[in-house]
């Protein structure tokens, strides 16, 4: 977490106050969640009351992706396909299959290509043979294991054109990428705090003006009655705090992460000649911290292990399916084969990664790529 | 002391974590797996699960948390099926009664898990059995009645060799108290009984379910005609009950299995004494607490997991290990491993291929 954010946050876990009370402990409550939502606004470029806390990035996929397909149906029953990329982050994948099971919805999936990104004109073609089925789109901003930067904007305006709903998960975005969410079209947006220095346990979905999916929480009717609970005023000022340093850092951020993940890339593959890097080419079409390779010959989670010893954490799929190691979701929709899949490891730089992180990598991937495959031959 | 990089495997049981811990204690780098061994989707949505259920994983990696070592799983379900659960079932069709515990440790954990460990760089796995381990000799736990030397004995000196039992000096009791002491939540968590990847702990459904309905006749040792059964692999030899006898015997006394021929499947069975033999033949003999015998030694055997020793004299005959016992035993199964004693050191093992009531010439 940032300084600052842990900062604002010490210093309002020591006041007491439910900012929906009336009194002058939640008065101040209030206010300091106003204001953060007013912060949090403005960076995104949204109106404050498009604004709507959530506990997380996995809450907000879980409002949007329910809540929006359950309004569309309700206003018309004949809107039942959710169109999604095989891409997504399990929060939203996870919900589409839970409504597919359980609330009638078909699926639509949206093929990514080798490098993982979609095409409006592949948007368009799964849209047009019945406009009038399609309850809502969802496609992530940026793709937060091989690192594909989307096009949100003219995705947005493919939606649209034939009036549907479009939602999309900047939660990996957010952090590395100008996230626009007045200028990009899209009706719905889930951002999470902890991508961004900010606290767990705090995000937010954004909702244009006249988006309104049916609520998954209900009770004391907070947040315009879209999303019952008493808000979690330290963390959504941390939240808040985080926004605005990270957005104010970003493009130098951006700019420092690029160099970073370039020479990682230069290092890894020069250690480990026949590593594959997946995702697109190291440019705009990727986010600046994101390296993810293949190395054949090796089980990802061996190579993890041998990594995780001497100190560098990297991933093999994203953190929630961690475990048992199970080919990634995402390369196996890129059309990488399961053995590609499970030998894949993600190298994500952030804030606090530095040259050292790159160099130490670069110094133990070779041996480690050499003992990985000498386990797998077992 | 040496610190190894050891590779704890951790059950989720008690055991496995004290010994951990130990390991820990003792100033080696310890590495914490759970082996998850079972594929069944209805209990672990993304795959496989734990030998016994999610709770053990997660039971498991809390303990690690707990020791402050590095925690992770080893998908090892296929490798276990064919290894294990596959020859447990071949093992019953074929009319002899497996040990799937002295199957894994030799297939699975001392194996393929052990040779992963090596090529990662660890020097040692380390598990939670209740077993001395000192200069490459596998000996008895102080806890007689705990003591799991017998599923042990299959390991070669090699295996052994990158093995640590650090728990065989201390008693359950002991063990348990010491667990709740280290802060460790199970150590009130009860043993796990039975066959592992038998959930219910009924092993004749398991089998019938793999081998389904193969009836043929029960006969007693003149041949004659006594009964029938649905499944050769419902019995073990020594077994009394379930036998489906179309009446009782002559004399009155209770019947036993003494012989299952698979091709047939035909079920011998006869009184208590004829359940008894004095020579046994076992197969791959495994040695580590003395040289392959080159002369025939004095020394005791172990017939079954829980069993009694039999003072006996051991000879090897070829490939054949070919025991004679002082004073017959009763219930010896083929399939089950035979443990060679010197007093509470193991001397070798072999599997059990055949029994005789006398001495062979």
């Amino acid at each position: 977490m940032l300084p600052e954010a842990i900062e604002v946050m010490t210093e309002e876990l020591a006041q007491l106050g439910n900012p929906s009370s009336l009194h002058n402990a939640g008065r101040r409550a209030r206010r300091v969640v106003e204001e953060s939502r007013e912060q949090i606004a403005e960076v995104l470029n949204a109106r404050p009351s498009e604004v709507v806390f959530t506990s997380g990035g996995t809450e907000a996929d879980n409002l949007a992706v329910k809540g929006l397909y359950w309004a569309r149906r309700e206003a018309d029953p004949a809107r039942r396909l959710i169109l999604v990329t095989s891409v997504e982050h399990h929060a939203v994948l996870d919900s589409v299959g839970w409504l597919s099971r359980h609330e009638g919805a078909e699926t639509g999936w949206l093929d990514v290509d080798s490098q993982g990104m979609l095409r409006p004109d592949a948007l368009r073609a799964a849209i047009e043979p019945d406009p009038g089925r399609v309850a809502l789109v969802s496609v992530m901003w940026a793709n937060n294991e091989v690192g594909a930067v989307l096009p949100i904007a003219e995705l947005a305006e493919v939606a649209h054109d034939y009036g549907i709903v479009f939602h999309s998960d900047a939660v990996q975005a957010a952090a590395q990428l100008p996230v626009d969410f007045g200028c990009s079209g899209v009706d719905a947006l889930t951002v999470t705090g902890h991508k961004l220095g900010g606290p767990v346990g705090v995000g937010a979905l954004l909702l244009r003006r006249g988006t309104e999916p049916v609520p998954v929480l209900h009770g004391g009717g907070q947040e315009r009655d879209v999303r019952s609970g008493t808000l979690d005023a330290p963390a959504i000022r941390a939240f808040a705090t985080a926004v605005v340093i990270s957005a104010e850092r970003r493009e130098a951020e951006a700019k420092r992460l690029t160099v970073l993940r370039d020479d990682l890339i230069r290092q890894v593959t020069e250690a480990v000649p026949d590593a594959v890097l997946n995702g697109p080419p190291p440019g705009p079409d990727r986010l600046p911290g994101n390296a993810h390779f293949s190395f054949p010959g090796c089980e990802g989670d061996a190579l993890l292990m041998l990594l995780d010893a001497k100190g560098i954490a990297c991933s093999t799929g994203s953190a929630c399916t961690a475990g048992v190691a199970q080919p990634s979701h995402v390369l196996l929709a890129m059309g990488a084969d399961e053995d590609r899949a499970r030998g894949s490891l993600r190298f994500s730089l952030g804030r606090t990664s530095t040259q050292e992180d790159v160099d130490a990598l670069g110094a133990s991937i070779g041996e480690a790529v050499d003992r990985a495959r000498r386990a797998a031959s077992r | 002391m040496t610190s190894l990089r050891v590779l704890a495997a951790l059950s989720g049981g008690v055991d496995s974590a004290t010994a951990a811990a130990r390991a820990a204690e003792a100033g080696h780098e310890v590495t914490a797996v759970h082996l998850a061994l079972s594929a069944n989707p209805s209990s672990y949505r993304t795959g496989a699960r734990g030998c016994c259920t999610l709770e053990d994983a997660r039971d498991a990696r809390r303990a690690a948390d707990v020791i402050g070592i590095p925690f992770y799983v080893w998908d090892m379900a296929e490798r276990f099926h064919r290894d294990v659960i596959e020859d447990f079932v071949a093992e019953y069709a074929a009319g002899r009664t497996p040990n799937p515990c002295v199957r894994c440790n030799e297939k699975i954990k001392f194996a393929a898990v052990l040779d992963r460990a090596l090529a990662l760089g660890f020097d040692a796995v380390c598990t939670g059995h209740h077993a001395r381990l000192e200069n490459g000799l596998l000996r008895r736990s102080v806890d007689n009645g705990k003591d799991q030397s017998y599923v042990l004995a299959v390991l070669t000196r090699d295996q052994l060799a990158h093995s640590m039992f650090p728990l065989g000096d201390t008693t359950k009791e002991q063990v348990r108290a010491e667990a709740a002491r280290r802060g460790l939540g199970v150590a009130d968590k009860p043993d796990s009984h039975d066959v592992c990847f038998i959930a219910d702990g009924d092993t004749r459904g398991f089998l019938a379910r793999h081998l389904g309905e193969a009836p043929g006749p029960i006969v007693d040792s003149s041949g004659a005609p006594v009964g029938t059964h649905d499944g050769a692999y419902a019995f073990t030899v020594g077994q009394r009950r379930g036998l489906r006898l179309d009446h009782p015997a002559a004399d009155g006394r209770p019947r036993y299995v003494l012989g299952i021929e698979p091709v047939s499947r035909t079920v011998t069975v006869g009184p208590a004494e004829e359940l008894e033999v004095r020579d046994i033949t076992a197969q791959r003999p495994v040695w580590t607490g003395c040289a392959p015998l080159t002369e025939p030694r004095d020394c005791e055997v172990q017939l079954r997991a829980h069993g009694e020793v039999y003072p006996c004299e051991a000879r090897l005959d070829g490939d054949a290990l070919q025991i004679t016992l002082r004073e017959p035993a009763r219930g010896v199964a083929t399939g089950q491993t035979a443990v060679l004693y010197d007093a509470d050191t193991v001397l070798g093992s072999a599997t059990i291929t055949a029994t005789r009531v006398t001495a062979n010439a």
